[in-house]
């Protein structure tokens, strides 16, 4: 039995080894898997297909919607853009690897509080994405809402939140409450 | 076909919210703000949908769509992709598995049905321009759309319907729409309308839309070795999808088995009984593999319809002091012959306004597209768009304030069957909430409010979606260990079915939420009706109930047979479900918990099954719907025209609540589609060609998180009495009067009437 | 998408031997547009080399006081600069305007570079496209247009060219520095892009061995009083419908200096000479402002559709200007 989460040991996907297939060593949440994997695999379908980490989804294989985001060194990404053989040896997070054995991450947590789902397929792009959202903001990255490039003023307001999460769609419509689960989350531990 | 993992796994299991009050010896689940019990499972990857389940040694597919609207293929060179690596077979219509074509209505399987009645890869006819015309299978993903491309063809090409403004005055009634009359006179609207002293006429043009749920469609199909067919998809229809499935392979029912656990958002986009799933379990016959097809996000918008374009004509008359005299509303939409779907534009004016001549009238051209089909509020969303921004441009023409003005005119029965509403608060409404909004604030004259470079402008609109239940079945189990299990072949696409079902039965089970679970999105389970319409939570809850009575009554006989049992000689009357059990109503002490009845009897459960009809009593005499009174206010950049919406008040009658927190989630997540459909969205269909030429989620706009402002969501709570607990579904009456309330709005800031959608800066420079 | 073979090249003579090994072989930054390029087939490389590990991926400040940045530095990792941000304004801006956060975390310079338009009628592939196949004819110039160019353009080719950065870039009068068999160059960036001509499908002055390695800005004091605005259909993650690049200096209320650019509007990324000259030494007033930007889209030629952008894009630049030379006015 194979659920969601298992890290288990990957197969080949077609049984054969390929010639042009190439060893690749992705570290996915803390734990390092080496596939054998055409170039062509996108880290998506490298997470999905060859891992059976579904949690990351492909809403539209284009970068146009934000529901594969992960994270590659904490840094937000798009894994539907992101060839495998280029993260070689990369830290990989997707959403399983959040949560601990005894505790979501605070974010899961407040997503479920504050319902900042609906359907749930955009769900694991919105929390990868705000968690690497953070991680700039504190760096000191601005956005196109930050009204002084030069002095960026450090507080995580409402209009940056949403600017800052607009990479990430949500067609069913649950933007209230991802900011209102970001906002909780992260609005008070800005410590730049 | 093996799966391995397991499938019963569609145990929904409330989990207690350490931070509420214990839930035992409580009931009062109805109304309680209850975080979803799918919440975990959601937020940490753990909810499979379609296309994740494992299953073993399963290969991939992708699609070859038509280039062309109309013709036949004359000849494929298959050669390349054949030979491209890891490709096991190439199906096109030559070698396709026959299969029965789908119907639109089926008379004589009820439950069988689709959005479109083609054969599906039988001949080499071509009907529209993205029709798939073959399918790889190949090892791997990369290698099937590779392969994919390899395919060549050759088509013969015939002259298409394609242009809806070149072809629309060929439009004619259809037979009826939805199965109400396509055309309803009542007077004579057309006099009165010359007669009155002040009149508006109008016509008002929404374009194709696509549903673009974030999960494209999916589906992994597998043949067993008993001929049967297990099939998991990502539709809204899990019990409708079996059946069609049946019907197209010719199969017996219980040989199909459908599973569609999470849905990824839907909108109405997986209901029709789409090709791609009819392929994918052909494709899986021929190549004797279980397969795996999951759309593009191009094929998404080829392969499956969307909402038609639209042209409505509003002419309203009116007298001076505000009454309405003359109301007149007609729609031509455009469909394949194929399809035959009549978007019921129209339905809105036969149920909002009072007003003695009245015309209503929709008609249809055929055009050679995808077959077009529901989405959000198909029909109530479009409608009201037409309706309430007439209403604002009649109300302004009179001076009259436009909440005020449907104050005069709302109706005290249904003005056009003549039906007691079974509830309807709506003035109720808009009072509480233009008091919330600060509406008096408002300035009647357009571009009198400034902020530096934006105009502000506020605008209302009424919301209006009618309260609907189709049949459904449910079965109920309670068990010796004192929990109970409730199974429907219900779907999750985000509205909190399992959560909303557990509040409802541990409600009228007497039980915490905790003891209670529910099993869905299974065809093996009682069927339900499709989640359309938003009637499944109502629709399930009627059969729940129906089946806690049918368990209850046999729990009773058991403990009745029972000497030494407290409710020995009680009858069903006299008790109720309360603590774990049933209790005497006349003395809560006196009774026995489900366990100990059971235990004692020896048993370890009791289940009942029970099914709906087709509420047709309350069809008949009541009009039953929900409401409301959209606020909003908007910015409008006057130097750019660039148009945001910057204050949302949604304020709803919509029977009650069963879950605030899901409730006001989905009230708000359709504004947001409203707010797409006024000011960005739109499906660009290409008329030389018939194609779509924006099949992609970065070329058709749906709103992005700044677009959205924190959208406030007020409801009045007040039980319809003819419905199950009181309540509605609500999943599509947020869409419902929120364009117009934009383009009311819009009005209000720039003093421009926008009556065509998208409304976007070229409009306001 | 069609096989290709995969190298990553440790440094910028190893990139370029690896390529020159291959037919069609194309440099891979972040692949925010390439990988979706060689999955539409609208590329098919036999060979990506990944340029993402070549040591150009630093910002370095030059004696002069310029920027030199190197085409493999992430584009957030420009914006996010200290000295950019500071001297360059209009640039972290234009980059944090475009894509989403992710997409500028994965995308380098030289990516962004490079990107091609995002024409629907070049993305589908039964569309007739004379970038994609020459001759074949231009499906926009009578189809859905609004999106598209009104400067630059041709009969054979009325494509957008879709980045924020390079308007920046070509208002700050951004050298690109490359690589090849025959040496190293430095091209103007105005030099760079092709206008579509009769030859759509050529599009920069890039021979096929040659590497981008980096972008050197020169010093333009006045760059810190500098703006990028950008008017699309949604608030964000869309690409623009025109947008405004401007660095002003006035003295005694005279233009002194300017920089003007303009994307959303025209094929390539576009550097308002008409416009500069008209402004420099006349009175800063929104007269002058509104004259200048007339003069600059005098010679736009509106498609179907998209005619709204020159009023759009006239406007645009002189509230621009206003903004820079008027302060407190409220954005």
């Amino acid at each position: 039995m194979n659920d969601a989460g298992d890290n288990g040991p990957a197969r080949p996907h077609d049984g054969t080894d390929r010639a042009d297939d190439f060893t690749v060593r992705l570290r996915v949440n803390g734990r390092a898997h080496d596939l054998r994997l055409d170039p062509r695999v996108s880290l998506l379908d490298a997470f999905r297909e060859h891992l059976h980490l579904t949690g990351t989804k492909k809403g539209c294989n284009q970068g146009a919607c934000g529901a594969c985001t992960v994270l590659a060194d904490g840094e937000r990404i798009l894994s539907c853009l992101a060839l495998a053989v280029q993260y070689d040896g990369r830290d990989l997070t997707t959403i399983e690897g959040l949560a601990t054995d005894h505790a979501l991450h605070p974010l899961q947590a407040a997503f479920v509080e504050h319902d900042g789902f609906q359907c749930g397929y955009c769900t694991a792009g919105q929390i990868c994405s705000a968690i690497g959202m953070f991680n700039e903001f504190q760096d000191g990255v601005p956005s196109a809402v930050t009204a002084n490039v030069s002095s960026p003023t450090p507080e995580l307001t409402e209009e940056e939140i949403k600017e800052r999460m607009s990479g990430n769609l949500c067609r069913c419509g649950a933007y209230v409450g991802i900011c209102d689960a970001v906002r909780e989350t992260f609005a008070n531990k800005v410590t730049r | 076909m093996k799966v391995t993992q397991s499938s019963s796994e569609t145990t929904a299991r409330y989990a207690p919210d350490p931070a509420t009050d214990p839930l035992r010896h409580t009931h009062g689940y109805i109304g309680k703000s209850v975080s979803r019990v799918d919440g975990v499972l959601k937020v940490t990857g753990g909810a499979h949908f379609a296309a994740e389940f494992d299953v073993e040694h399963v290969a991939y597919a992708a699609l070859v769509c038509s280039t062309i609207a109309k013709g036949r293929v004359v000849a494929f060179d298959l050669s390349e992709a054949k030979a491209a690596p890891g490709v096991l077979v190439v199906m096109t219509h030559e070698n396709a598995p026959t299969m029965n074509a789908p119907s639109l209505v089926n008379m004589e399987k009820p439950k069988s049905f689709a959005a479109s009645n083609l054969p599906i890869m039988q001949t080499a006819a071509v009907r529209w321009n993205g029709q798939p015309v073959a399918v790889v299978v190949a090892e791997t993903l990369d290698q099937a759309g590779y392969a994919a491309s390899l395919v060549r063809v050759t088509y013969d090409e015939e002259t298409p319907r394609l242009s809806f403004d070149d072809l629309k005055a060929e439009a004619t009634p259809p037979t009826d729409v939805l199965g109400e009359p396509a055309e309803i006179t009542i007077g004579d609207a057309h006099q009165a309308l010359a007669d009155a002293e002040v009149s508006v006429d109008a016509l008002y043009r929404t374009p194709p839309y696509n549903h673009n749920a974030i999960e494209p469609h999916a589906t992994i199909a597998g043949w067993n070795d008993d001929g049967s067919l297990t099939v998991f998809d990502s539709t809204q229809a899990v019990s409708g999808y079996r059946y069609t499935l049946a019907d197209v392979f010719g199969l017996a029912d219980d040989k199909v088995q459908v599973v569609a656990r999470f849905v990824g958002g839907a909108f109405g986009g997986k209901t029709g009984f789409w090709q791609n799933t009819v392929l994918c379990a052909a494709a899986s016959k021929i190549a004797n593999r279980p397969v795996k097809l999951t759309l593009s996000r191009q094929d998404v918008f080829r392969v499956v319809g969307g909402r038609t374009v639209a042209e409505q004509r509003v002419a309203l008359g009116a007298r001076r002091d505000g009454t309405l005299t003359a109301l007149i509303h007609t729609g031509t939409t455009a469909t394949p012959d194929h399809a035959r779907y009549a978007e019921q534009c129209t339905f809105p004016p036969r149920h909002m306004y009072a007003v003695k001549d009245l015309f209503i009238g929709q008609r249809v051209v055929h055009l050679d597209t995808v077959a077009n089909t529901w989405m959000r509020a198909p029909g109530e969303s479009i409608g009201t768009f037409a309706l309430e921004s007439a209403i604002d441009e009649l109300a302004y023409t009179l001076k009259i304030d436009p909440i005020a003005f449907r104050r005069i005119n709302e109706p005290t029965k249904d003005p056009t069957s003549g039906n007691e509403f079974s509830s309807r608060h709506l003035n109720e409404a808009y009072e509480r909430g233009a008091a919330q909004f600060g509406w008096h604030r408002r300035q009647a004259e357009p571009r009198s409010q400034r902020d530096g470079r934006w105009l502000i402008g506020q605008g209302v609109a009424s919301a209006y979606y009618p309260a609907l239940r189709f049949p459904g079945s449910a079965r109920v189990r309670i068990s010796a260990d004192g929990t109970a299990t409730v199974q429907a072949a219900a779907n999750e696409m985000g509205m909190g079915t399992a959560t909303a079902q557990i509040q409802c039965a541990a409600e009228r089970l007497g039980l915490p939420m905790d003891k209670v679970a529910f099993q869905y999105g299974d065809s093996r389970l009682p069927d339900s009706p499709t989640a359309g319409g938003s009637c499944q939570t109502v629709s399930i809850v009627a059969a729940v109930h129906a089946a806690v009575e049918a368990v209850h009554r046999k729990l009773l006989t058991l403990a009745n047979a029972d000497d030494t049992s407290p409710l020995a000689h009680a009858t069903f009357d006299q008790v109720e479900a309360r603590a774990g059990g049933l209790f005497r109503a006349d003395d809560p002490n006196r009774g026995a918990t489900y366990a100990s009845i059971l235990q004692r009897a020896g048993q370890e459960y009791a289940e009942a099954d029970a099914s709906t009809a087709m509420p047709l009593e309350l069809m008949m005499k009541y009009s039953a719907a929900s409401y409301g009174a959209q606020f909003c206010e908007v910015r409008v950049n006057a130097e750019s025209g660039e148009t945001r919406v910057s204050r949302w008040l949604g304020s709803f009658d919509c029977g009650r609540v069963v879950n605030p927190k899901t409730v006001v989630s989905q009230l708000r997540g359709a504004i947001i589609m409203g707010i797409g459909m006024a000011l960005m969205e739109e499906t660009l269909f290409d008329e030389r060609k018939g194609r779509i030429a924006n099949p992609s989620l970065a070329a058709y706009h749906v709103p992005v998180n700044l677009d959205v402002p924190r959208i406030e969501i007020m409801y009045n709570d007040l039980p319809d009495p003819q419905m199950p607990l009181g309540a509605h579904g609500v999943g599509e009456l947020g869409i419902t009067g929120a364009a117009a309330a934009i383009a009311n709005a819009v009005f209000n800031a720039t003093g421009k009437r926008l009556r065509h959608l998208p409304i976007t800066l070229d409009d306001l420079l | 998408m069609k096989p290709f073979a995969y190298a990553k090249a440790v440094d910028a003579a190893t990139a370029i031997t690896l390529r020159s090994q291959f037919a069609t072989a194309r440099f891979l930054g972040g692949g925010t547009n390439l990988v979706d390029l060689v999955r539409q087939g609208i590329e098919r490389p036999d060979a990506l080399v990944d340029v993402t590990g070549l040591p150009n991926d630093r910002i370095d400040e030059l004696a002069d006081g310029g920027l030199s940045v190197g085409a493999a530095v992430r584009n957030t990792a420009v914006a996010k600069h200290r000295l950019v941000r500071g001297r360059y304004p209009a640039l972290a801006q234009a980059i944090v305007s475009g894509a989403s956060g992710q997409i500028r975390n994965m995308a380098t310079v030289g990516g962004n570079l490079m990107q091609r338009t995002r024409c629907d009628y070049f993305y589908d592939m039964a569309a007739n496209c004379n970038k994609r196949h020459p001759g074949s004819g231009c499906d926009a110039i009578d189809g859905f247009n609004r999106m598209h160019a009104i400067l630059g353009t041709s009969e054979r080719c009325i494509a957008a060219h879709p980045s924020d950065m390079c308007v920046a870039l070509t208002a700050l009068d951004a050298t690109i520095h490359v690589e090849g068999t025959r040496g190293e160059r430095s091209i103007p960036f105005d030099a760079f892009y092709h206008l579509p001509g009769d030859t759509p499908h050529i599009e920069t002055v890039l021979q096929p061995d040659e590497l981008i390695t980096s972008v050197q800005i020169p010093p333009l004091g006045f760059a810190n009083n500098s703006i990028y605005r950008k008017v699309r259909d949604r608030s964000s993650y869309a690409f623009a419908l025109v947008s405004v690049a401007a660095a002003i200096a006035i003295t005694d209320g005279t233009i002194t200096a300017v920089r003007l650019a303009l994307g959303g509007v025209a094929a390539k990324p576009w550097r308002a000479h008409v416009a500069e000259r008209a402004l420099l030494g006349n009175a800063a007033t929104p007269e002058t402002f509104r004259r200048a930007a007339e003069a600059e889209l005098a010679s736009a030629r509106a498609a179907s559709h998209n005619g709204f952008k020159i009023e759009l894009a006239t406007r645009t630049i002189t509230g621009v200007l206003r903004e820079l030379t008027e302060p407190g006015d409220a954005r």
